[in-house]
Parts: C-alpha cells; sequence; structure tokens
C-alpha cells in the first residue's frame, strides 16, 4: 500500500516553496523505491510552519514542518514516511496549541480534506447541509439561516437571513445567487484559503441558497490575484456538477478593481460593464444582476451555511456573544510572529489574537498600531488592544471588523503616511460616481502632504473634509477612507507633527 | 490576431456579460488587448467602441501594450507594508533597469503574513522576500539587468 503524503498547495505554502517540496519527495521516493502518493491539501492557516508536511502513519497524520526542498532527502533518512524523528517533526498538528485553542467551524476542514476530490470532502462530513436543505421547504431553510444569527462576512455584516427571505419573496422567473470572492482587503485572505482549501463547501452553501430562495443559476466572482484560488474553483465546480442537480454554477475572473468588491459594482462587473456603483434603492436582493433578485454573499458567508443546515441553527447560535454569532475567522497579518488564521467565537479580545496566538511583531519590536478590517478599517493603538472582537464593540470605538483581517506594525511605523496612503488608495480606487470620494480623496492627499510638510493648521480641514466623506459619499469606499486616516489622526497625533 | 479572436469570440457566444471573459482570454492569448482588437470586439458584442475602450481602461489588470518578457509584480498593500515591502519596490526599480521585464505595484496576494510577496508571470509567488531574495529570483529569471 501506497503512503499518502499531504503538501499543501495553498499559494501561500507555494509561495514558500511548497511545489520544490512536492517535487522532492517525489523524487527521493522515487530513488529508495517507496511507493507514495501525494495529496495537495490546503492550509491549516499557521504560515510560519508552511510547507507543512503530513504523513498518514498508523499513528495518524505526523506533520513535519517548515520543510525546504534540501530537508527531503534526511526526512526520508530519518524515516520520516513512518513518522521518525526529526527537528522539523512537529507530531500531531491538531494538537498544536494554536489550533487545539482555536474554535474551527467553517474552516475546520481546510487543510485536512483533499480540495480537489468530492469524495474525499463526503467523506468528511461534507455534503449534509445540502442534503437537509433538499428536504426542507424553501421559507425553512431561510429560517434556519435566520436563526443562527449568521451575518455578512464580506464586511457589512448584514444578517444573511434577511437577505434571502428578501429574495425568496420577490417572484420572478429567474434568480441569481453571486458569491463575492473580490477578498481585496489587505491582511485577508480566509476567502483564498477556503477557496483553495475546501472548495466544495463554498459550493454546497450557494446551492442550499439556491433552494433556498429558487435560483438555479450561481456565480462566483473570484479576484484575479487568485490565480490559484479561481484554478481549484473551476475544476471543484466541474467536478461537482452531478451532485448539483439543476444548480449550476459558473466562475468569473475580477480585473483588478478594488470597489468591484462593492456588491453592486460587482454586479455590473459581472455583467460586462465598469464596475461603478449602482444607486441604492432598488437593492440587488430585488433588482440585482440582469435586473434580477439576486443572493450575494461573502465566501465565508456562504461556506458558513453548510454546517448551520446539518447541525441546525441553534449549535452556530450558541457560539459569539451580543449579536455578533457564530465565529469569524479571523486573519493575522502584518509584521507579526506567528501569522495566520485564527477561528473563533466572537467574544475574545484584539489582545489575545495579537499575543497569544500572534507572539508579537516579527521585528521583535513593540508592536505600535493595529488596522483592523482592511484598508477602510481604523488603526488602533496598544490602548485599544483590549476590545471585545464583536461588531458593536468595534462601532462603538470607530472602527469596524470587516472581514478580520488584522494588520499589525511595529514602532518604526509612520502613521501620517499610512494616513496618506489610505487617501490615495481611495483615489487610486474611487469608481468616481460621486464627488465627496472623487475628488475628496485626492485633496486628502494633498491635506495630508501639508500637514506632513509642517502646516498643522491644516488639520481642522482634514476633519471637514473626513466629514464630508463620512456623510456624503454613496458607499463605504468615500464613507469609511476616513476610518483609517482619522484614527491615525486621534490616537497617533505625534505623528502628524 | 483575427483568427484569435474568432476562437475566443465563439467559445463565448452564449453567455451573457461575455466581455471581461474575452477579454481575459485576448490578454492571455495576446499578452494585452491590442487596440485592433476593439472595434471587431465592439462588433461581436454589439456594444460601442467607446464602452469597450472604456472598460479596458478602468480595470487595472487589463493591458493596452505589450508587457516585458517577464511580469514582475510586487505587493504594496498595508500588510506588507508592515514588513518593509516600500523599499522592495524601491530596490527592484533600481535592480530592473533596462530589464525587458514588466515592473508594476499589486495591491494584496493573500499572502499577507508571509510579506513582502512578489508574483511572477501571473502563477508564481515568492513570500518574505527581502531585496537580495529579490536578486536571486530576477538571476533566475535570467534578467540581468
Ligand atoms: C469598496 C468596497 C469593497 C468591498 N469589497 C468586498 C470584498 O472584497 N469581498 C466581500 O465579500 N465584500 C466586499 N464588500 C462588501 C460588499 O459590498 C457586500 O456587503 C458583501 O458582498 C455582502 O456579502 P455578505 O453579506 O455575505 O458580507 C465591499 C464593499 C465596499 C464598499
Ligand atoms: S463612495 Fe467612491 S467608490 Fe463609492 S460610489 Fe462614491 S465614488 Fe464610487
Ligand atoms: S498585503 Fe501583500 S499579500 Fe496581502
Amino acid at each position: 500500500m501506497s503512503i499518502t503524503v499531504y503538501v499543501p498547495g495553498d499559494a501561500a505554502a507555494l509561495a514558500l516553496g511548497a511545489d520544490e517540496v512536492a517535487a522532492a519527495i517525489v523524487k527521493q521516493a522515487d530513488k529508495l523505491k517507496q511507493d507514495i502518493k501525494i495529496v495537495r491539501n490546503g492550509s491549516r492557516g499557521l504560515f510560519w510552519l508552511e510547507p507543512l508536511v503530513e504523513v498518514v502513519t498508523a499513528q495518524g497524520r505526523i506533520a513535519y514542518g517548515p520543510v525546504m526542498a534540501a530537508d527531503v532527502p534526511k526526512l526520508f533518512a530519518a524515516d520520516f514516511l513512518q513518522g521518525g524523528k526529526h527537528a522539523l517533526r512537529l507530531g500531531d498538528i491538531a494538537a498544536l496549541p494554536y489550533l487545539a485553542k482555536q474554535q474551527r467551524v467553517t474552516l475546520r476542514r481546510s487543510g485536512i480534506v483533499d480540495p480537489r476530490s468530492l469524495d474525499d470532502y463526503l467523506a468528511q462530513g461534507g455534503g449534509k447541509g445540502l442534503a437537509a436543505a433538499r428536504a426542507m421547504q424553501p421559507s425553512a431553510i431561510v429560517q434556519q439561516v435566520t436563526d443562527s444569527g449568521l451575518r455578512g462576512r464580506g464586511g457589512a455584516a448584514f444578517p444573511t437571513g434577511i437577505k434571502w427571505k428578501t429574495v425568496l419573496d420577490t417572484a420572478a422567473s429567474q434568480k441569481y445567487i453571486v458569491c463575492n470572492a473580490d477578498e481585496g482587503d489587505s491582511g485577508t485572505y480566509s476567502d483564498r484559503m477556503l477557496m483553495e482549501g475546501d472548495p466544495y463547501c463554498l459550493i454546497e452553501g450557494m446551492a442550499i441558497a439556491g433552494l433556498a430562495v429558487g435560483a438555479s443559476k450561481g456565480y462566483i466572482y473570484v479576484r484575479s490575484e487568485y490565480p490559484h484560488a479561481y484554478a481549484a474553483l473551476t475544476a471543484a465546480v466541474a467536478a461537482a456538477s452531478d451532485w448539483l442537480d439543476d444548480f449550476e454554477i459558473e466562475v468569473r475572473k475580477a480585473a483588478g478593481a478594488y470597489v468591484c468588491g462593492e456588491e453592486t459594482a460587482l454586479l455590473e462587473s459581472i455583467e460586462g460593464r465598469r464596475g461603478i456603483v449602482r444607486s441604492k434603492p432598488p437593492l440587488p436582493a430585488i433588482s440585482g444582476l440582469f435586473g434580477q433578485p439576486t443572493v450575494i454573499n461573502n465566501v465565508i458567508t456562504f461556506a458558513s451555511v453548510p454546517d448551520i443546515l446539518a447541525q441546525g441553527a441553534q449549535f452556530y447560535r450558541d457560539l459569539g456573544v451580543g449579536r455578533s454569532r457564530g465565529t469569524l475567522p479571523f486573519q493575522l497579518a502584518g509584521n507579526i510572529k506567528f501569522g495566520g488564521l485564527v477561528e473563533v467565537p466572537f467574544g475574545s479580545t484584539l489582545r489575545e489574537l495579537l499575543y497569544d496566538y500572534g507572539g508579537g511583531s516579527r521585528s521583535g519590536r513593540p508592536l505600535r498600531a493595529v488596522q483592523v478590517g482592511g484598508p477602510l478599517g481604523a488603526y488602533l493603538p496598544a490602548s485599544q488592544f483590549d476590545t471585545m472582537l464583536d461588531y458593536e464593540a468595534f462601532a462603538a470605538i470607530g472602527a469596524a471588523l470587516g472581514h478580520g483581517g488584522i494588520v499589525a506594525f511595529d514602532d518604526t511605523v509612520d502613521m501620517a503616511k499610512q494616513a496618506r496612503y489610505a487617501m490615495q488608495f481611495c483615489a487610486n480606487e474611487s469608481c468616481g460616481k460621486c464627488t465627496p470620494c472623487r475628488i475628496g480623496s485626492t485633496r486628502g492627499v494633498e491635506v495630508i502632504d501639508r500637514i506632513r510638510g509642517g502646516d498643522l493648521k491644516q488639520i481642522p480641514l482634514l476633519r471637514d473634509l473626513c466629514d464630508t466623506m463620512t456623510y456624503g459619499s454613496m458607499c463605504a469606499m468615500g464613507g469609511m477612507t476616513p476610518y483609517p486616516v482619522l484614527s491615525a489622526l486621534d490616537h497617533f497625533a505625534e505623528d502628524f507633527e | 490576431m483575427n483568427a484569435t479572436l474568432n476562437a475566443i469570440f465563439a467559445k463565448h457566444q452564449h453567455q451573457p456579460g461575455a466581455l471581461l471573459p474575452i477579454l481575459h482570454d485576448i490578454q492571455h492569448a495576446l499578452g494585452y488587448v491590442p487596440d485592433d482588437a476593439v472595434p471587431l470586439i465592439a462588433k461581436q458584442l454589439n456594444l460601442s467602441r467607446a464602452e469597450v475602450h472604456g472598460v479596458i481602461t478602468y480595470y487595472h489588470h487589463f493591458r493596452q501594450t505589450p508587457p516585458g518578457k517577464h511580469v514582475v509584480r510586487v505587493c504594496c498593500a498595508e500588510a506588507c507594508q508592515a514588513n518593509g515591502s516600500e523599499a522592495l519596490a524601491a530596490h527592484a526599480v533600481k535592480r530592473l533597469q533596462g530589464a525587458d521585464v514588466t515592473l508594476e505595484p499589486v495591491y494584496c496576494l493573500g499572502l499577507c503574513s508571509v510579506g513582502p510577496a512578489v508574483q511572477i508571470d501571473e502563477t508564481e509567488l515568492h513570500a518574505q522576500v527581502t531585496p537580495k531574495k529579490f536578486d536571486a529570483l530576477m538571476n533566475k529569471l535570467g534578467e540581468k539587468a
């Protein structure tokens, strides 16, 4: 019998040399006439240990990492195919505190399952949600999602059940399910990990949405910066067609415009136009893609649904705090020692994530600022690290959890420069539809440049400008760019002097 | 070019909203979207040339001129900034002066915990890229500069 060896095909693992490691393992096994089978799994999300190689032994999966191609001959010499001792041996990876302390729900199969195999997905508990949904009335499916308390994971945290109910209640001959896989926020990669590591879970969630609202066609809009996720999805969608019956999914490639992550700009883009934000109303739930009622949700939102259907709304609702129910896969990024995916129920603190999981900065210097929620998210100083990870607690301090990205900076950061970057990013990515965002952001860059040049009298002007953007912009691009700018100004005033 | 375009048009004939998929296929086949292709795409999709042109120029991904022999993209978004991407990007500009390489910024590759990140020719990814590592990568590409 051949021995199964897992070598992640996740993009971050590839960036760290996983393909070279896989090739070296195949070559050495050939040389030593060892019968092995390589599976390209996703990542567990402990990126400082990637490439993380796992061998299936009589004692279960034994991990080694981080493995470089040059380590491979020595791993064979140490009999790693039988779980032999070696300096890189980590044993059962799930027992590592970083993973053992988490509560993986949505990403529990990522890095474990073979993402290219529907059979493996079904063998590892996948498919039960869709099976349950097939035996239910559409309104009962929607009720489960509503009862679970699930809120959209793309950023705006809108209750998913309410959105689905609107689409269900809107009569039309054709409805659509659209997955927002544009994941444009810096510091986020949970969508990518799921698409590469457990794509059938997303597909199952979309198929359940189709049953819930009466839609037979779905689209996944994937950013062009994610060629590996695109390939994984295309393969999985093709392999899933029988399983899905008459629900059909088309994978679409985006084209590098951040604002196309905004739901209506995204719909414009799928329809073949420039990604310009539409005025609301009408809501996409009433008139969305090609003018038809459309459910549009984030990858993680859809991927949370199969478990809710399989295990019941209560199981999900029991996790979390206040109005933030369930888990959120946080992503530790930037200058952090142990960067990776941390899926926990809402309610822990930023400090726990940064230090208990993240181990502080990668550079070894003190952490000074942390941006949560992508380029439109606030910069938080150390005095706010005890804020509870909960949508409302973040809103209360003028911040947002967004898609759960946490980007750490050490004390060498220049916060006036970060504020300028936020304005410049808005100026570059603005769709141009409304003046406060289009013109305001360009003026904002100029004003910050003058402040950095020593003209402190411009600070009130910057605040006024932010006010105009906050209240006058049509979408969160212009509306939330003031978050990083004002938080930098409020908490790190010394950097502007 | 016409044969390439016709094959691409045929593939997307029945696809609603086919403009972006068509542009992607053209850029994949030719490396860019030539100006000469615009009237043909417009005719195929029953759009005005201005509409097609507007879409090509709106999206950062599409290019209107042929790229260099290689395309190298350095991530310049926040999480990579926190790990020194600005210095890396500045180094890359110097290193690639005169090389047949298109160097561009990219805003997040989803490798934010192992930055600075670099992407070469679409699918080749590299993490924790220091200026020294960058030079080694470029040497491997055969770009002396
Ligand atoms: C400028 C801008 C960019 C956005 N980018 C994304 C994105 O990349 N991914 C995403 O899921 N939502 C993004 N959103 C939020 C979407 O507009 C929308 O709220 C989301 O797709 C709804 O899905 P959800 O309810 O499951 O979160 C963005 C919003 C704005 C204003
Ligand atoms: S806020 Fe900016 S991105 Fe949003 S609609 Fe207005 S111009 Fe477009
Ligand atoms: S910020 Fe550089 S990869 Fe995400």
